[in-house]
């Protein structure tokens, strides 16, 4: 369902990003780029600090014409951004939840791999896998 | 005879099947047994191979020089692709030449079934065997190494080679060509692309030539590492992921036995060389390659042999002496970069490995991983997924489908459940995890009550119980003898599956022989319970938190959950929770559906007493109906009310007894009836009657049952003598009633918690439920709208 994900990391470098490959993969990356500062502003708002899911999930960054995104940020101020396509059937927020959640679990099996280094791009199949799964199902 | 002009490929292949033949290491001449084995071994008629050997010459010389064993294998090659014998042939027509795929020989000339009679049996090998383009890869030339080994090896390859076309494995014969063969033979190509190769072989020949080029290139790079050729059989054998690793794990092993132990042993294996390897191949090799092909299974290449797994647990021992223990991530990271794998390959491993992702290597976590390395290293491809043989036993891939299926189906967070089923508790922070883990518990149909990890770890093990026993207060200190009371008690409810599961960890936690023995019962048997690991992975939370586990899934029905609920609320007595959760809790609702019950009495005229009267009236077959705590419950009751509120009968009594009978009846069908909601309102009622005793009964029910009783009474005489029997009984049961009425205080209590949890459960289910249900609805209107907009044009 969603068109781009990506996986940005606290120094705001992307550790993984990837898009439905018949659109233009530039755009996206540029609207993946804009909302890190939507994202810094609401993690900036949020002044507690408790680790709450609520907070993780930013929810709605912002919507343009043609796509909404989605944002969400781990206690370790790792950041993920889905962008999803309007003209779907608005996806409601739980199955965005239900998203980002499922990233956040693979996401940690990545991190808990002591293969990987934190900092590296994401190379995990597994990951792969699972963000295949939830991207758009494009021909 | 006329110059042979030889391709690259065909040069190199030759040449190695020359040295080969070589057993007199001759380099010169091909013995002559060997060679006709080889020959045999091409599969043409016995004929063509007496005009093959005519006519490269041999039968002039009296033997195979090099020359004569190279024209004879292309002639092989010419026969085999079907064009006629001519010597002319051999240079002339050229074009037909180029295409000539190298000679197939289908027994022994081939690593991979000269791994398969050492592994496996011959009825697998031989039917894999004759896959095409098998032959392909030359045997490499430290062969002529091997023959140096002397009669053993020279003899049982040619045993070996004949092998292959005989149905029976000659077991003694194999058994030292297999370790001899497996340093210097390695696959070339990952069993994946074996397939392919095969795939290729058996469509056009132009294929065949490069891919031996490839398989050649491949094959020596290989040729350092030395290990795993024989792997190469069971790939062959078996059109599925690699075979058994057991002749290369045993060099591996021989290695390390005569290499110091403290030297990591993938580091060992490249670097060993070959002759010293070869030689402790040969001779370890031998009863371990017997012990290899007994158990060794050709249907699940994956598997680990016992050698290997000894080998691995000892590995395991220098990392981590405690064998229920864990190794950390950054330890095991070591160890396997030692394997020189690239760190992309490494990082696979581990997830495939690390089965419950927790960053660590339990003993079976830690032989998958070093099993993947090993076969790795000898060139096969790593797997997309876990293969079973190599799953920690923790669960079922069955599971752990099943798990997130329920999970789909509930709708609950998906995420832990369907990403990976295996999400491990110790997820970053436990407050995330913890939502996640009720609600994925309360997906499973786990009605485990007590939380379980689903590693084998026995650390987990006991940091679970220990944490279960301080909730549940009555253990003794022992971690592990903790948990058998429990569980045999519930051992006492109705089989269902997840009840095996919670029986069978019972077991599994007080069969304490051995790490690997707990763990594999428990996690096979938890595997059959078809509960997630997420739920049973809850393990650092003690009991306080929500009883998820009284899952509901939406194949249980209510009333199982509540039953098993009651049975798994800590501190019951199980004994009598079977029957307390359905009997106890409406009490005022059986006096209503007592109304009826006379009714149904009466039409069931001299239907036996007591139980007989139960199991006849009450709509539904509750099989724990003849209840007698509850008879002596309502005995008291009836001993109690009769004085002071019924008129005196005898027969009030008998009354008494039915209407309780009739009461007992009641709840329990009611249970299976009435919704939540009843019960909860009943167990109110019976909270109330239960605290004050046998001795006043609320009026609510003593009304309806003197109503119900009024109504019996007529109906007293025809059953009174049939319930003369049923009274000894209940009567017998009337010291218990006090016991019975603290149970159902207790009972009434937990299932008023279970109703509530259920209660919250099923509200959750019915969001999800309308969220889905308004996906759906937004979605047929898109495709209304869409019809609509087609309409028009449809009419043209």
């Amino acid at each position: 369902m969603a068109v781009c994900i990506a996986v940005i990391a606290k120094e705001n470098y992307p550790l993984y990003i990837r898009s439905v490959p018949s659109q233009n993969e530039l755009k996206f990356h540029y609207t993946v780029h804009t909302s890190l500062d939507v994202v810094e502003e609401k993690v900036s708002a949020v002044g507690k600090s408790l680790a709450d899911q609520r907070e993780l999930y930013l929810g709605l960054l912002y919507p343009t014409e043609d796509y909404k995104v989605y944002g969400y940020v781990t206690n370790s101020k790792v950041k993920f951004v889905i962008v999803v396509d309007s003209s779907n059937t608005s996806l409601r927020d739980n199955e965005i939840r239900s998203m980002f959640r499922k990233l956040h679990n693979s996401f940690t099996d990545v991190m808990c791999n002591p293969f990987y280094n934190p900092g590296d791009p994401i190379l995990s199949k597994a990951f792969n896998g699972i963000v295949s799964g939830m991207m758009v199902q494009t021909s | 005879m006329e110059s042979l002009t030889l391709t690259d490929v065909e040069q190199k292949y030759y040449s190695e099947l020359f040295v080969y033949c070589d057993t007199d290491n001759t380099k010169k001449v091909a013995s002559n047994g060997r060679v006709l084995d080889l020959f045999r071994a091409a599969q043409l008629p016995s004929e063509v191979v007496v005009q093959i050997t005519e006519l490269c010459g041999a039968t002039r010389l009296g033997h195979f020089g090099r020359s004569q064993f190279y024209i004879a294998l292309k002639l092989i090659a010419i026969a085999q692709s079907g064009l006629p014998l001519r010597v002319e042939s051999l240079n002339s027509g050229e074009s037909e030449l180029k295409d000539l795929p190298l000679p197939r020989f289908v027994v022994g000339k081939n690593e991979a079934e000269a791994r398969h009679a050492a592994l496996y049996q011959d009825a697998d090998s031989q039917g894999l065997y004759p896959a095409p383009g098998a032959a392909l890869i030359p045997r490499p030339p430290g062969r002529g190494h091997q023959n140096k080994k002397g009669p053993p090896s020279s003899t049982s390859l040619p045993a070996h080679e004949v092998i292959q076309p005989l149905a029976p494995s000659i077991e003694a014969q194999p058994e030292p060509t297999s370790p001899v063969i497996s340093p210097h033979q390695s696959p070339p190509t990952s069993p994946h692309s074996w397939r392919k190769h095969k795939r290729a072989h058996s469509g056009g020949n132009a294929d065949r030539q490069q891919v031996v080029a490839a398989t050649g290139a491949v094959w020596t790079q290989f040729r350092e590492p030395q290990t795993g050729p024989v792997t190469g059989d069971g790939m062959w054998s078996s059109h599925s992921p690699p075979p058994p690793l057991p002749p290369s794990q045993e060099s591996w092993v021989s290695f390390t036995a005569d290499t110091p132990p403290s030297s990591t042993l993938p580091a060992m294996h490249p670097s060993s060389v070959q002759e010293s390897t070869t030689i402790r191949t040969v001779a370890s090799a031998t009863t371990t390659n017997e012990i290899q092909r007994q158990c060794s299974n050709y249907d699940d290449p994956w598997k680990i042999t016992d050698e290997q797994r000894q080998y691995y647990i000892n590995q395991f021992k220098t990392i981590q002496p405690d064998l229920t223990g864990l190794i950390p991530g950054s330890a095991a990271k070591e160890f396997f970069t030692k394997s020189k794998l690239p760190i992309l390959e490494l990082s696979h491993i581990w997830e495939l490995s690390d089965f419950d992702k927790d960053g660590a290597l339990t003993l079976d976590e830690f032989c998958a991983a070093f099993h993947l390395v090993v076969a790795r290293k000898n060139g096969y491809d790593l797997p997309e997924k876990l293969p079973e043989s190599l799953m920690p036993k923790l669960i079922d891939l069955d599971d752990s489908a099943e798990g997130p299926e329920a999970a789909a189906e509930v709708g609950y967070s998906a995420s832990p459940v369907e990403v990976t089923p295996n999400k491990s508790p110790s997820m970053p922070s436990l407050n995330q995890a913890w939502p996640e883990m009720n609600q994925s518990n309360e997906d499973t149909a786990i009605v485990h009550p007590v939380p379980i990890r689903m590693t084998p770890s026995k650390i987990h093990m006991q940091e679970m119980e220990l944490k279960r026993t301080g909730s549940d207060h009555n253990h003794p200190t022992s971690p592990l003898l903790a948990k058998p009371p429990e569980l045999s008690e519930e051992t006492k409810l109705p089989p269902t599956m997840k009840f095996v599961a919670a029986t069978a960890v019972g077991d599994g936690y007080s069969s304490s022989d051995s790490s690997t023995s707990d763990q594999e019962p428990i996690t096979r048997q938890r595997s059959q319970s078809g509960a997630s690991p997420e739920a049973l992975k809850v393990v650092a939370p003690p009991p306080p938190p929500p009883r998820p586990q009284q899952s509901h899934s939406r194949s249980s029905s209510l009333d199982m959950n509540r039953t098993f609920a009651a049975t798994s609320a800590p501190g019951q007595p199980q004994t009598s929770a079977i029957a307390f959760p359905p009997a106890v809790p409406p009490r005022p609702l059986p006096t209503q559906t007592s109304v009826p019950l006379p009714g149904h009495r009466v039409e069931a005229e001299g239907v036996p007493a007591g139980g007989a009267v139960l199991t006849t009236t009450s709509p539904q077959q509750i099989p724990q109906q003849p209840n007698f705590a509850d008879f002596s419950q309502f005995q008291a009751y009836a001993a109690s009310e009769q004085p002071s509120s019924l008129p005196e009968m005898d027969k009030h009594s008998e009354a008494g007894q039915v209407d309780k009978i009739s009461e007992g009846a009641g709840p329990l069908r009611t249970v299976k009836s009435d919704g939540p909601a009843d019960e909860r309102t009943s167990a109110t009622v019976n909270s109330a009657k239960g605290s004050s005793g046998p001795l006043a009964p609320p009026p609510k029910p003593v009304r309806r049952r003197l109503k119900s009783e009024d109504e019996l009474r007529p109906e007293d005489e025809q059953l009174g003598p049939q319930k003369a029997g049923a009274m000894p009984a209940p009567l017998t049961t009337q010291p218990s009633v006090p016991r019975s009425v603290g149970k159902d205080k207790k009972a009434i209590q937990a299932s008023i918690r279970r109703n509530k949890e259920t209660n919250t459960v099923l509200a959750r289910l019915n969001s999800e439920l309308q969220q889905q249900l308004k996906d759906l609805l937004e979605e047929r209107i898109s495709l209304e709208v869409q019809l609509e907009q087609l309409r028009p044009f449809s009419h043209l």
